[in-house]
């Protein structure tokens, strides 16, 4: 899962890389001919883009079908299905959406509040069974989803837990720990002590030196790693399934209409929500390029 | 330490660590929570793979026992569903591979000199987190249904036989799986390609070695980190995966994998203690199998 770990690293900007000389081509030979490899590379590029981007384009186009049930044939164009959204089924795919919503913030709150303080204490701290922290943090990353789905699942019967949202929401928590720890923890080995320590120099008491120069330092590894926890959150399925009872989610939802089929309104929803990803992510690739133009300037 | 192999940003050295009181509040509440809800959790999956049926109970009632049994059981019962796991899981994380390698290349050495280039290409390759996960699975079976545009042309063509189908086989279980988890596989291999030092590639073809050579002997083994995660990151969700094996979604009745019976007999059939069985086979053999891949291809340090 830990792909997710980069995705998040694009995501908060964490993936600026060092401009290194060793890393640049070596000078191009003059005269050498144009081979093979300089068309061929750029061209299977954009296959294979095309080819990732099938399935977002079809979901996408088919949230403006006017469809009556199910939504697999194209019977024409309509915007009814963006502006009725809440209105199909008596409203389930919002109350599944906004239950997905609601247990994605929750679940970041929580597993971004205790992943950070674990993150800097790893980066920070000698303590003891450094080794056997290390594991314990490294194996739900590890465990195949449908373990953790069942194993939580059993927990929760054997102690005689009713299944409901708040179930979802630890069991989400969970997961969401490790990856927010290996995030943030990229950001803290990155930190500068110089800055701290003249935060102390100028007399800051060790919280005002924590919230004044740490904290703000640290944000854009915290944001990314927030942005992470709840797209895991929102998107995970299988170990939902196990742990939800009678609630519903977004995935949840999909997945008992698939055999039925599934409402274009699931469509816009979903896309709705890939543009409004989409954009946070472009907004934030180019505000990190101009960020670091000005930089370059500077220097 | 974990992961050093995907971390990007630069790490500026640390103050020596201290031992402080303050590690112990900062690390106590996360520890506390993985131990109350991912260790004990297994345990209590261990100890209900172990129950036996209640003696005067309804269906779905257990009590603890020690039956070895149910190992057995499971073993003989869903054998094929635990080989089909493991071999579509093998056969994605292979084409996933193949798909992911020049990709990423390109990405990670041919574009660094256009870096705002770069930055949208790996937007692009995160692009399908942002859309539901059952969503693209479920366009793919519209797409590659027995009335689709694809499929219709591919028979007229002759390339398929006409009455051949694709969802439902094993083939498509295949697909899906490749499909969902390229991702997981691009941005690992982005990542150690991104970092190649390409005079290692120069001296190499100053020693006169053809490309072909110079790719096979310094590019792949230079790239040896990222391959691994890449394929640990794809194998193992892959192989617990339900979704794409579903009989609503790319599968059929024969292409059923363990996630599917774990589901079956947990969700529907109650009865936990095979599930519970299935899901600690399922775990410990994807233990054994990273951790002896781990060990042959020389990147201890990765956990």
């Amino acid at each position: 899962m830990s792909g997710e770990v980069q995705a998040a690293a694009v995501l908060g900007g964490l993936g600026e890389s060092q401009e290194l000389d060793s890393r640049r081509p070596g000078g191009r030979v003059r005269g050498r001919r144009l081979g093979l490899g300089d068309w061929l590379l750029p061209a299977y590029t954009i296959i294979a883009f095309v080819f990732l981007l099938i399935p977002i384009v079809y979901t996408f186009v088919f949230s403006f079908n006017d469809s009556i049930k199910s939504n697999i044939a194209w019977r024409g164009f309509t915007f009814d299905k963006w502006l009725n959204v809440c209105t199909v089924e008596g409203g389930a795919v919002c109350e599944a959406f906004g239950n997905s919503i609601i247990i994605g913030i929750a679940a970041t709150v929580i597993a971004t509040t205790l992943g950070t303080m674990i993150a800097i204490a790893l980066v920070r701290y000698r303590f003891r069974a450094r080794g056997a922290i290390s594991l314990l943090l490294f194996l739900p990353m590890a465990t195949p989803e449908v373990v953790l789905g069942a194993g939580l699942a059993a927990q929760f019967l054997a102690v005689g837990v009713a299944k409901d949202m708040t179930t979802i929401i630890l069991a989400h928590t969970m997961f969401c720990i490790s990856f927010v720890v290996v995030t943030v923890k990229a950001r803290v080995a990155s930190l500068d002590p110089a800055l701290e320590e003249a935060g102390r120099d100028l007399y800051g008491s060790p919280s005002q030196v924590f919230w004044r120069v740490t904290f703000p330092l640290l944000l854009p590894g915290i944001v990314a790693a927030a942005l992470l926890s709840f797209a895991l959150s929102f998107d995970d399925f299988i170990i939902t399934n196990f742990n939800s009872g009678a609630v519903s989610t977004f995935p949840k939802y999909i997945y008992i209409s698939a055999s039925r089929g599934i409402p274009a309104e699931a469509n816009v929803i979903a896309s709705a929500v890939f543009i409004f990803a989409l954009v946070l992510v472009i907004v934030a690739q180019v505000s990190r390029a101009a960020r670091a133009k000005r930089l370059a300037n500077l220097g | 330490m974990a992961f050093a192999a995907f971390q990007t940003a630069e790490v500026v050295p640390q103050a020596p660590r201290k031992r402080s009181r303050i590690a112990l509040f900062l690390l106590l509440p996360g520890l506390l929570y993985l131990v109350l809800f991912f260790v004990t959790p297994l345990i209590s999956l261990l100890l209900t793979s172990l129950q036996q049926p209640a003696e005067f109970g309804d269906i779905g009632q257990y009590e603890y026992a020690f039956n070895w049994q149910n190992y057995v059981t499971v073993m003989s019962d869903y054998w094929p569903h635990i080989v089909r796991s493991f071999g579509y899981a093998l056969a994605a994380t292979v084409f996933a591979l193949l798909f992911s390698y020049p990709l990423a290349y390109f990405i990670g050495v041919k574009a660094r000199r256009w870096p705002m280039l770069q930055g949208l290409m790996l937007v692009l390759v995160i692009a399908p987190f942002f859309i539901s996960f059952l969503l693209r699975t479920l366009a793919w079976k519209q797409l590659l249904s027995d009335e689709s545009f694809i499929i219709t042309s591919l028979k007229a063509l002759s390339l398929m036989a006409p009455d051949a189908h694709f969802t439902g086989t094993p083939f498509a279980v295949i697909f899906g799986l490749t499909y969902n988890f390229i991702p997981f596989m691009t941005l690992p291999l982005y990542t150690t390609l991104e970092r190649l030092d390409l005079r290692y590639l120069e001296a190499g073809s100053d020693l006169y070695a053809n490309p072909f050579t110079v790719f096979r002997k310094v590019t792949i083994p230079l790239s040896m980190p990222g391959i691994v995660a890449g394929t640990l990151l794809t194998f193992i969700p892959a192989a617990g995966d339900y979704v794409n094996a579903s009989r609503d979604f790319l599968g059929g009745p024969d292409t059923q994998m363990m996630g599917n019976v774990i589901e079956a007999n947990f969700l529907v059939l109650l009865n936990y203690p095979a599930a519970a069985a299935l899901s600690i086979i399922l775990m410990a053999a994807i233990l054994v199998l990273v951790g002896v891949y781990v060990k042959r291809s020389g990147t201890e340090d990765l956990l």
